[in-house]
């Protein structure tokens, strides 16, 4: 199985591909369009804010390469928020493939941004991306920005209310937390993925 | 809920984990990442590792057990030490960090912040804060504090900094109260209550972790996000297990 880890720039590149060689799969870091649109699954990793994010994809020549792809691909926390449509953080137009806003988490007394720890994951429906997640499981989470809860939610978490904790929609998933950082829970997510 | 961390820091110098009482007289606990795993089994909810003397000797953090912590730890981890410009910072970052933390350099130019977070995104960008209350009553930052000989006290105070550096992109503040450290006597729940006050980012007590009540206290009575500690847990005296069962038994919601 190919499976590819986009080279966006992103600091956490290096995470994922440990996390990933962890359960047994070498994955390519890579720009080369030819790479991701052969690829059995693409990851598009990401920390850093939208605006350079979404620059550097367009620079790469890879925004409608992204937008074209068939097989399963996961965005992890900003590469979640770069599948979505539009994102709050340096009003930046997004890939457009899961229909969600992202928007900055909402000024509120006692609540600090980031929002940057350990959270529980509450599954909102069935998926196989899901499979196996039980009912304690928390992940690692650090982000300023966050998705709504929409019909392409498939589990949430609370942090002075219910935002998207992993979103889908037909070959497009996202997830806000860091599964390479989030012990046994991360694996099994990220496992979950390579089944798909 | 967000759950609120356990962060047993380890201190590196010469590719070893130590721990000295009050900054001082430090003694070897063993490999970073031997000790690293272990925390991480006895369900740590994060690493710190502060590169002691790098700033005080003026060179950035060794790279290679970045990258050898990075391939085997699946939590998240923080490297402190000497991280003086953007390009160190990425190098950090890249070997697989999931955060830096500036401390002595910030102190030395602030802008420093401002360039990380604009480079990395707030999220990525710790300021640690080594702070000791003066003669004058009021907390004040002290600089260099890897190495006594070096160490500086500085007319900065303490909550003016925590105010500056969030302004400029610090997206955590590790707060060391260093008149606790290593003394196993509590947090500094004055100066951890007084800095909450102030900082709207996460905030992480460390500095006098002794028993499991001084953890609920920093988090009931402070508030603190996190708490950091290292002796009480590479000498054995608490297990993080136990920890989090009596913290969770107490009101406190934690990762178990």
């Amino acid at each position: 199985m190919a499976v590819v880890l986009v080279d966006a720039g992103g600091t956490n590149i290096g995470s994922v591909r440990y996390a990933l060689q962890r359960l047994g799969v070498d994955a390519a870091l890579t720009a080369d369009p030819a790479r991701i649109r052969a690829a059995d699954k693409v990851i598009l990793p990401g920390v850093g804010a939208a605006g350079p994010g979404m620059a550097r994809l367009r620079e790469l020549g890879l925004v409608e390469l992204m937008r074209g792809l068939t097989r399963p691909v996961l965005g992890v926390c900003l590469g979640m928020q770069l599948l979505c449509t539009h994102s709050q953080e340096g009003d930046t137009t997004c890939l457009g493939l899961i229909p969600a806003s992202v928007g900055r988490f909402a000024e509120a007394p006692g609540l600090r941004v980031p929002h940057m720890g350990w959270n529980r994951l509450v599954a909102k429906r069935p998926h196989p991306l899901l499979a196996g997640l039980g009912g304690d499981d928390q992940a690692y989470f650090v982000h300023s920005y966050a998705v709504p809860v929409g019909e392409y939610t498939l589990a949430t978490a609370d942090y002075a209310g219910e935002f998207s904790a992993v979103i889908a929609r037909d070959n497009f998933h996202g997830m806000q937390f860091h599964p390479e950082r989030s012990a046994a829970v991360g694996a099994r997510l990220l496992k979950n993925f390579l089944s798909l | 809920m967000l759950s609120r961390r356990i962060i047993p820091c380890l201190d590196v110098r010469d590719g070893q984990v130590v721990k000295g009482v009050r900054f001082r007289d430090h003694v070897v606990m063993g490999g970073i990442v031997e000790l690293a795993l272990r925390y991480r089994d006895e369900g740590a909810d994060e690493l710190v590792f502060y590169d002691i003397t790098a700033s005080p000797e003026g060179r950035s953090v060794d790279r290679g057990w970045v990258e050898r912590v990075a391939r085997v730890l699946d939590i998240p981890f923080c490297v402190a030490g000497g991280i003086r410009s953007v390009d160190e910072a990425r190098a950090v970052l890249h070997a697989g960090a999931d955060k830096i933390s500036v401390n002595s350099p910030a102190l030395e130019r602030p802008a420093l912040i401002d360039e990380l977070a604009a480079a990395f995104g707030v999220q990525c960008v710790v300021v640690g804060i080594d702070s000791l209350r003066d003669a004058d009553g009021e907390w004040h930052v002290r600089q260099y504090t890897g190495d006594p000989a070096k160490t500086q006290a500085l007319a900065r105070r303490t909550l003016d900094w925590v105010v500056e550096v969030q302004r400029r992109g610090a997206g955590e503040i590790v707060l060391n109260c260093m008149g606790s450290d290593g003394v196993r006597a509590g947090y500094d729940l004055q100066q951890l209550r007084t800095a909450r006050a102030v900082c709207n980012v996460p905030l992480i007590a460390s500095g006098g972790a002794g028993t499991m009540e001084h953890f609920r206290d920093a988090f009931v009575e402070a508030d603190v996000d996190g708490a950091l500690a290292a002796s009480v847990f590479h000498s054995g005296a608490i297990a993080i297990p136990d920890l989090k069962r009596h913290l969770r038994d107490h009101g406190v919601v934690v990762r178990l």
